[in-house]
């Protein structure tokens, strides 16, 4: 089983519903998140383009944050999602210079915190909070094993690209071109 | 133009708009870290060497530096803890993909080691201490006799901790300032100069200070070789490299880098060093606490430099 | 001279017992030290109960269940699956509309204004005290000056309240700011060309189109949900997307064609579109010789108005207006020429809608699959109450003398009838304001400023302290929409349905739904027949039983579909369909129009362009604010703090402006902006105009997020173009130009 997101950046609009989704569903204090909106625009005028992307934890295959992580706070758990056991987490600091997408963040009690693929609501089979939410349903979640799964589909018969390939990381969050 | 913005109004506490989750407790534990090494390793090996008595201020006086500098740096790094209370989760596992792991274990080894071989000598350096107990007295003595057979593993574990001072930083491919193998030695190198710098301060005996100077000489040379390597290679390396070592040349480091750390730090305490060689008389202590200054900056602008470089998507 | 009604910022009272309130906000939910070390994190809260709603942070009206946890408080808000609004996805607004409910400054017992030693200030006073000043104070006007002389602005659910109060009083004067400031002239335009207007939600068939036609209508910055999910539906199965923007609009983004329009040119390109459709004969001719009248006087009056001519006005390429026609053409019937939201721009904006209109004739899309369908809601009955009192005179008096095609009361025509003059004296003396905050809603702040002087009494009701409470006689804290019962809703839709809203908890704080303020002062204006109810439960309950269902049930349902509908959802074409104008078919020339005085067929007339070293201000939206309601909103705050200035690149280098740099805006009148806005240099704007999001610039200290946050747009719009169809106030004439060091205002770091 490996769970990824394909987000579709020609339907995003870029209104941060997934933001505020992610803050409420998961207690995400004011002033934090764990996800996140890039506008990335070029040309001139008038011939320009606009890539909208909603970012988040890769929960990359070979994710640095978790080889880095000297108490094994962070870890993998079925499917391939990275988390953090918030008592084992001593706020080092470590897993947030690894990470290449600037994915973690130093929670305000200290652990360090970051997106969990809402796994608490994946094992209630629904799909992550930001999914769910997303009024423009540009994202697409589930186990990349399963051909028929949201995602797979989604990545079957589109373009598609990753953050920072280069970095090594292997991430698991797809952006539809 | 380009335009890359974030439209959710992400603005992270010390992550946004640059990481800099990292203050000055990590360049401060590093430098202590690697001054420790420096220290120690010179102390071990000379004992090893069996100059024990040429050698006094490299392997007596000097040996009390590495125990407080290894407890306060301890200390540095417990301050850049966010969560505290969880400290001790450290030293329930070893991970060795981990250089946080493995660097707090050899930290945890060489510091006991510091403070046994200090208090060996704790009596030569003040001989009214008085240890209270007969098993102390005991075991100083035991210690006295097997210095060799320490000298050995605070030989070996010094370098491990020169070298992840390091490789703690070069171990993170996200920031590429840091991510080259070229990080641990040369940090290593700039650890043992700022630990034979502290000896220098120390000795009154002319023959140790030549010797010293020889070696620090030596040392910096090393270290310019490595930092000039260090940026060819980062020149010749992927965009995201160049786009880091740009904050060396001509960016935003550069003035305090090239003055501090290169020219006041090494070059200028090299030609010191070399007119001392040559004769000439000039304060011993100058070349030295150049040495430490350049060291500590040095580990500073590593630090937050190497922060502020990441990936571009 | 001294003010009679001084704007009195709320913070300025010393509101004890505030802090502590804080505490039971989740938004501050923590876990304690023991629980951290033991590793209890309470993330999440136990859910025991949901009860349907429907949001109310914008007007969309998404249905919603709220869940409720074990100490009685809303968590989280989600959408409904059944709902046709929001097909169970709210937008950001909609999500974080627990921010609205647990924003520490909302307003919290009622205020009356009181003359204190340094000027005038609020007390705190019991409802008994402010309801009774209230219902004294009207029932002193009604009798002075007759139950006419009070007004009702208003948007959104309080609204229907107290409109219901004021009708059983007397007055029937009653406006919403959405009417003359946002959509009001595509209604009129509509109706005078199809007979019906547009209406919420507009019954744009987008998720089944094959070509989206925008012009000045940002859907996804506008955040419209039912209508941002179709347009992704419409991407997904490749529709073509064309938007006309001077700014490059996120829509725009989205689009196969991109018409970078010189502003105010829209009705030009209009006319060469409908050009384009009938020389190259890529109109509906079936539909067209159905359904319409007076194509030939549109033919021969089009003939002119070539992509070569729009083309020296519009600045736009002949050959991409051409293009574009033909592929609006080759989509027919499946194409919507969308007839905007906010659309009160130049002042001939009724007639840009009748061109929109004209165009989606010819397009033959009226009542098609892809084009318009026709939308229908489920019959309500009232709650019996009896008959209102014929008000001796109405809006209508003092607005159709001068736009006589407004449909709906004009809230500026309200505000001009409120002020007083030696040979006008004022016709109106009281106002009840709900859910509106006017002074950054209705341009022409000296107008407002004027009408707050000469009017009488002032009651506010609404949640937070927006700058239309400093200027209240009583301030009334409104509970949020997640603490009270309301209205049904029933809004028309391509299937039937209606939603309800429950209250999911208390009311925080001492305040009251807007229901029950109006009934109180019912009660005290010997108004009781007219509120038959103790609680509202019971109308709803009745009306529920009127069409076969319950409380109960809508409990456990939420939005309830039901079956009958009377119209088919597309036309099906029968030869002899009526629209409800006078010659019963679709009117591209508008006799009636003619008669009134009015071009039959819209005319492109020549807008004020910006002086030198000025830019027209545009003015907008972002997806995760409305208007300027949720300035102060934690979630929205979190995602979008304070506006900023677009510059184009050019004029930045000739301004010397800096990415980032707070500048004042200053505009043609000499009005420089309240507070300082950022400038964002983007390629994304025109060199001859900037964009600033609406809704921001706020100046009430109690408002702790908002305030000093961004630059108003509201108050540098000092001219306005009105149409003189039905009073729409046009608010794109106005220049603005860069103040780049202080100019003495207060700055909030």
């Amino acid at each position: 089983m490996r769970y990824a997101m394909a987000i579709d950046t020609r339907k995003c609009v870029g209104c941060g519903d997934c933001v505020v989704a992610c803050q409420v569903e998961n207690n995400v204090p004011i002033g934090y998140c764990r996800d996140w909106v890039v506008e990335s625009m070029a040309g001139t005028y008038p011939k320009l383009e606009i890539e909208i992307r909603s970012e988040r934890c890769n929960h990359c295959d070979n994710a640095p944050c978790v080889r880095c992580c000297p108490t094994g706070a962070s870890h993998i758990v079925e499917g391939g999602i990275v988390l953090v056991t918030h008592q084992k987490c001593i706020g080092c600091g470590a897993c947030i210079q690894s990470c290449p997408y600037d994915a973690r963040y130093s929670h305000p009690d200290g652990y360090v915190d970051k997106c969990t693929f809402c796994n608490h609501r994946i094992a209630e089979g629904k799909d992550p909070a930001c999914v769910s939410v997303c009024p423009t349903k540009c994202m697409y979640f589930g186990d990349l094993d399963d051909p028929n799964s949201p995602v797979s589909k989604a990545l079957q018969d589109r373009r598609y690209k990753t953050l920072a390939p280069e970095a090594g990381t292997h991430p698991q969050i797809y952006y539809l071109l | 133009m380009k335009e890359e913005l974030f439209v959710s109004g992400r603005d992270i506490p010390n992550i946004d708009p640059y990481l800099n989750i990292w203050h000055w407790q990590i360049p401060g534990y590093l430098y202590l870290g690697g001054l420790a090494a420096g220290i120690l390793f010179f102390a071990a090996l000379y004992t090893i060497l069996n100059k024990e008595k040429e050698m006094q201020a490299t392997v007596k006086w000097a040996s009390f530096i590495p125990p407080i500098a290894l407890v306060v740096g301890l200390f540095f790094l417990f301050l850049d803890l966010k969560h505290k209370p969880f400290f001790w989760q450290l030293y329930t596992t070893i991970r060795l993909e981990s250089p946080m792991s493995w660097g707090a274990w050899v930290l945890m080894a060489i510091t006991p080691l510091s403070f046994i071989w200090a208090g060996s000598y704790l009596r030569e350096a003040w001989p009214k201490w008085d240890w209270k107990f007969k098993f102390l007295y005991d075991f100083e003595a035991w210690v006295q006799r097997n210095r060799y057979w320490f000298a050995w593993p605070i030989l070996f574990l010094s370098v491990i901790l020169g070298i992840y001072t390091g490789i703690l930083l070069s171990a993170f491919n996200a920031r590429p300032l840091w991510n080259t193998s070229i990080l641990g030695p040369l940090f290593l190198t700039s650890g043992m100069s700022t630990g034979v710098a502290a000896i220098l301060l120390l000795t009154k005996d002319k023959t140790e200070r030549h010797r010293l100077t020889v070696i620090d000489l030596i040392l910096i040379g090393i270290e310019v070789f490595l930092i000039i390597h260090l940026i060819m290679g980062f020149r010749a390396s992927t965009a995201v490299q160049i786009e880091a070592s740009r904050l060396f040349l001509g960016g935003q480091f550069t003035v305090v880098f090239w003055t501090f750390v290169f020219t006041l730090g090494l070059i200028f305490p090299a030609i010191l060093e070399v007119l001392e060689l040559r004769g000439y008389h000039l304060p011993a202590y100058i070349p030295a606490i150049l040495v430490l200054f350049g060291g500590l900056v040095f580990r500073f602008i590593m630090v937050e430099a190497g922060q502020i470089t990441r990936y571009l998507y | 001279m001294k003010t009679r009604r001084e704007f009195i910022k709320i913070s300025a009272l010393g509101l004890g017992g505030v802090a502590a309130l804080s505490s039971i906000s989740p938004l501050t939910r923590g876990a304690s030290a023991i629980e951290k070390l033991l590793g209890l994190n309470r993330n999440k809260p136990r859910i025991v109960k949901r009860v349907p709603s429907y949001c109310e942070v914008c007007f969309w009206k998404c249905a919603l269940w709220a869940d409720v946890d074990d100490s009685g408080r809303v968590v989280n808000l989600t959408g409904n699956a059944d709902d046709p609004h929001c097909n169970g996805r709210l937008c950001p607004r909609g999500t974080g509309g627990i921010g609205m409910l647990y924003d520490e400054d909302r307003l919290k017992k009622p205020l009356i204004r009181v003359n204190g030693e340094n000027g005038q200030t609020f007390r705190e006073a019991s409802w008994e005290e402010a309801l009774d000043l209230v219902a004294n104070k009207l029932k002193e006007i009604a009798d002075k000056y007759g139950p006419e002389s009070i007004a009702l602005f208003n948007h959104g659910s309080p609204g229907h309240h107290l409109g219901h109060l004021l009708k059983a009083l007397g007055s029937d004067n009653i406006a919403a700011p959405s009417y003359a400031q946002c959509r009001g002239p595509r209604e009129v335009g509509f109706e005078f060309t199809f007979g019906t207007g547009v209406g919420s939600p507009e019954p744009t068939d987008i998720r089944d189109t094959r070509c989206l036609v925008l012009i000045g209508s940002h859907i996804g910055e506008n955040m419209h949900n039912g209508q941002v999910q179709e347009m992704s539906d419409a991407i997904d199965r490749g529709a073509t997307i064309i938007t006309v923007d001077p700014r490059f609009s996120t829509a725009a983004s989205k689009s196969k064609y991109w018409l970078p329009i010189k502003p105010a040119t829209d009705i030009a390109l209009l006319l060469a579109w409908i050009n384009v459709l009938i020389t190259e004969e890529l109109y509906d001719k079936d539909f067209v010789e159905k359904y319409t009248t007076g194509f030939d006087k549109l033919k021969s009056y089009i003939r002119p108005f070539t992509p070569e001519w729009a083309y020296g006005i519009t600045t736009l390429e002949p050959d991409l207006i051409r293009k574009t026609a033909r592929e609006m053409g080759s989509a027919a019937p499946a194409v919507i020429v969308h007839p905007g939201r906010h659309v009160t721009w130049y002042g001939d904006d009724t007639q840009r809608a009748r061109a929109v209109a004209i165009l989606n004739a010819l397009l033959g899309n009226w009542g098609r699959r892809g084009g318009f369908y026709f939308k229908e809601a489920k019959p309500l009955p009232e709650y019996p109450t009896p008959e209102y009192p014929k008000p001796s005179w109405s809006w209508k008096d003092v607005t159709n003398d001068k736009y006589p095609a407004a449909r709906l009361s004009v809230s500026n025509a309200l505000i001009d009838a409120s002020i007083h003059s030696e040979d006008k004296p004022a016709r109106i003396k009281a106002w009840l304001v709900a859910g509106t905050n006017l002074p950054l809603t209705i341009p022409q702040k000296d107008t407002l400023e004027k009408a707050f002087q000469d009017i009488e009494f002032l009651m506010v009701l609404d949640t937070m302290p927006m700058e239309i409470t400093g200027y209240a006689d009583v301030v009334l804290p409104e509970c949020t929409y997640l603490e009270r019962d309301d209205d049904i809703r029933n809004e028309p839709h391509r299937e039937l349905n209606i939603a309800v809203r429950l209250a999911a908890m208390e009311p925080m704080y001492d305040t009251k739904p807007g229901w029950w303020v109006a009934r109180e002062l019912g009660l005290r204006l010997g108004l009781e027949k007219y509120f038959p109810w103790k609680e509202y439960r019971e109308v709803i309950e009745w009306q529920l039983s009127q069409i076969g269902t319950s409380v109960d049930e809508m409990q456990r349902l939420g939005v309830k579909k039901f079956e009958g509908r009377k119209t088919p959802l597309y036309a099906e074409t029968p030869e002899d369909y009526q629209f409800k104008t006078p010659s019963g078919k679709i009117e591209l020339y508008s006799e009636q129009l003619e008669s009134m005085g009015f071009d039959a067929i819209p005319r492109f007339t020549q807008h004020p362009e910006p002086p030198e070293g000025y830019y027209r201000l545009i003015y907008g939206r972002a997806p995760m604010h409305t208007f300027s309601r949720t300035a102060n909103n934690p979630y929205l705050v979190d995602l979008m703090k304070e506006n900023s200035v677009w510059v184009n690149p050019r004029v930045a280098a000739l301004w010397g402006l800096k990415n980032g740099q707070y500048v004042w805006l200053k505009n043609q009148d000499g009005v420089v902006s309240h507070f300082p806005t950022k400038v964002r240099i983007t390629e994304r704007i025109r060199w001859d105009s900037v964009y600033i999001v609406h809704g921001f610039g706020h100046h009430d200290k109690k408002l702790s997020r908002a305030y000093g946050r961004g630059a108003n747009d509201t108050e540098l719009i000092t001219r306005v173009s009105v149409d003189p169809l039905m009073g729409g106030t046009g608010m794109r004439g106005n220049f603005v130009t860069f103040v780049t060091e202080n100019p003495g205002k207060e700055v909030v770091s």
